[in-house]
């Protein structure tokens, strides 16, 4: 099963060190990473590999949620499958 | 990556932030024929006994899928068979079922249970009429019960006595339930071509055509749309109906997914996505900003039918594609008190009651949570429900009344209902008497299918 980690905001040094630690820590495999600025606003999009996880989803997603929180970004994890069947026919 | 694309992941991430995107219901349709018998307490005991097995981990499933995708899911609800059906054995006043469905309602913890219902389109069968005349007490008694009733059909035609009791009926629930904002008679739907897997509220049951168990779910979406539209500025009309096909097809893939995996996860058959845009009072969830959007000063205004038209049938082109099976209303709702820019039409006096009835003519249902002044007669109410059923049986479509009667308020004033509901403003009807007509009674014929003009 694989899900989307989507972090939007203001860009600062560390994002990516902290959201890919925490991954490491639970046994999430990140296989893509995508970052763009749009006008002054850092967006990175990650694909990670959730069948092995140590912890629930649900509660994974909880922990990244908080660290997003604590940089002031704003974190969605998603299962892939939404933006699967929305944006592909 | 093998993968998705970054726009596209932002895109659907600003519908969900910024746009109101959500799945409006989840409704898990249960059949209620295996529960007939002729000891009312039997049947209840029957009926709480297969809805809490049935419907038990409904909530926590919905709560569950809103987790794992990141979606909204804004209610969990329950859809039963027309209760008249499964009360007619009883011979009693069926109220006592009503409250058996408040007690699921309470222990599934769904905020809404639909069906406390009768199908009299031609004629009354036996429980019908005992169903009919239960209703303002069942639902002054309950809070999560909701009540339909179908006067009519295009291949039946209209069931004028059926008619005249539904003005009676709507006002009794007004009146029972003053001291809570009417809400009675917000909890009342009168159909004409009722479907029988509509999972949105007050006018869901569970047709005794369907699968015993089966899970249908409602998309919502107005603000995407509108959205969608005001990054076209100058488009054409043609190009506008495209950019609304567009949108209607990501807001229904979603529906599908979500539809697909409750139905995977709670193990019963997949049903139907209904595939409407649903207002809520929250800004920027408003379908009459869509009308405004394409370019009304105010929805009501000459050309609101034609926009209307336009988007309903744009939702349903965008929609069937994305989904294997489409039903229930399946368009645009013009409910008034649950749309804040249809309450500022109203209030700033560009939507009248004659115009809503027109545009009924072109999108999903049909008059929906008006409000009406407290001393509108029953009869009055009954005309404007033969009205909206003409419109309906004509046009081979469903429309439905959903008036509020507000007891001692007069038109200009407000009645406040609060939450997903929002508030009315109190509509002008006309004064005059339509009661011959009402109480001639019999049934108006069906029409012809043919020379159609």
């Amino acid at each position: 099963m694989r899900a989307v980690v989507a972090v939007i905001g203001k860009d600062t040094v560390g994002i990516l060190a902290k959201v890919s630690g925490i991954c490491a820590e639970y046994r999430a495999n990140v296989m893509d990473v995508t970052q763009t600025i749009m006008q002054d606003l850092f967006a990175m999009t990650m694909l990670i590999e959730i069948s092995k996880l140590t912890i629930d989803y649900i509660d994974f997603a909880e922990k990244l949620k908080a660290a997003g929180t604590e940089m002031n970004l704003q974190v969605h994890v998603m299962h892939e499958d939404i933006f699967n069947s929305m944006h592909k026919i | 990556m093998a993968m998705l694309n970054t726009g596209d992941i932002l895109e659907t991430i600003k519908m969900i932030q910024e746009e109101n995107l959500d799945i409006r219901t989840i409704t898990m349709g249960i059949s209620l024929i295996d529960c007939i018998d002729s000891d009312i307490d039997r049947a209840c005991d029957k009926i709480y006994e297969k809805m809490m097995r049935r419907a038990e981990n409904l909530v926590k499933t919905g709560e569950d899928i809103e987790k794992q995708y990141g979606i909204p899911i804004i209610n969990k609800r329950i859809s039963v068979t027309p209760i008249a059906i499964v009360a007619a054995a009883t011979k009693q006043s069926p109220v006592k079922f009503a409250k058996t469905l408040q007690r699921v309602a309470e222990g599934t913890g769904v905020n809404y249970i639909g069906g406390y219902s009768a199908l009299v389109h031609k004629g009354f069968s036996a429980g019908d009429k005992e169903l009919i005349e239960s209703i303002p007490e069942a639902l002054a008694e309950t809070t999560n019960v909701c009540s339909s009733v179908n006067v009519g059909s295009t291949k039946a035609g209209i069931n004028m006595d059926a008619v005249a009791m539904m003005g009676k009926i709507i006002r009794q629930a007004s009146e029972k339930t003053k001291n809570d904002h009417c809400f009675g008679a917000a909890k009342i739907v009168v159909f004409c071509n009722a479907p029988e897997d509509n999972p949105f509220m007050a006018g869901a049951f569970h047709g005794v055509g369907e699968y015993d168990t089966e899970i249908n779910v409602g998309v919502s979406g107005p603000g995407v749309v509108r959205a969608a539209l005001s990054k076209h500025p100058d488009a054409n009309i043609s190009e506008i109906a495209d950019v609304i096909k567009k949108t209607a097809f990501k807001i229904t893939r979603m529906g599908q997914l979500v539809g697909t995996e409750a139905s995977k996860r709670l193990g019963v058959p997949f049903g139907i996505v209904d595939l409407s845009l649903a207002p809520t009072p929250a800004v920027g969830d408003s379908v009459a900003h869509i009308l405004e959007e394409i370019g009304l000063e105010s929805c009501g205004a000459h050309g609101t039918t034609a926009c209307l038209a336009l988007l309903n049938d744009a939702v349903k082109k965008g929609g069937v594609m994305a989904s294997s099976h489409v039903g229930g209303l399946s368009g645009a709702f013009i409910p008034v008190s649950e749309d804040a820019g249809m309450i500022d039409a109203v209030n700033r006096g560009a939507l009248t009651l004659e115009k809503l009835e027109a545009m009924t003519a072109v999108c999903s249902v049909g008059l929906d949570m008006i409000v009406v002044p407290g001393d509108t007669s029953a009869d009055t109410i009954s005309a404007i429900i033969a009205d909206e059923a003409a419109i309906g049986m004509v046009n081979s479509k469903t429309t439905a009344v959903r008036v509020i009667p507000a007891i001692g308020m007069k038109e200009g004033e407000t009645l406040e209902f609060g939450g997903l509901f929002g508030s009315g403003p109190v509509m002008k009807v006309s004064g005059f008497s339509a009661s011959k007509f009402i109480s001639r009674g019999g049934r108006i014929p069906a029409p012809l299918q043919s020379l159609k003009n």
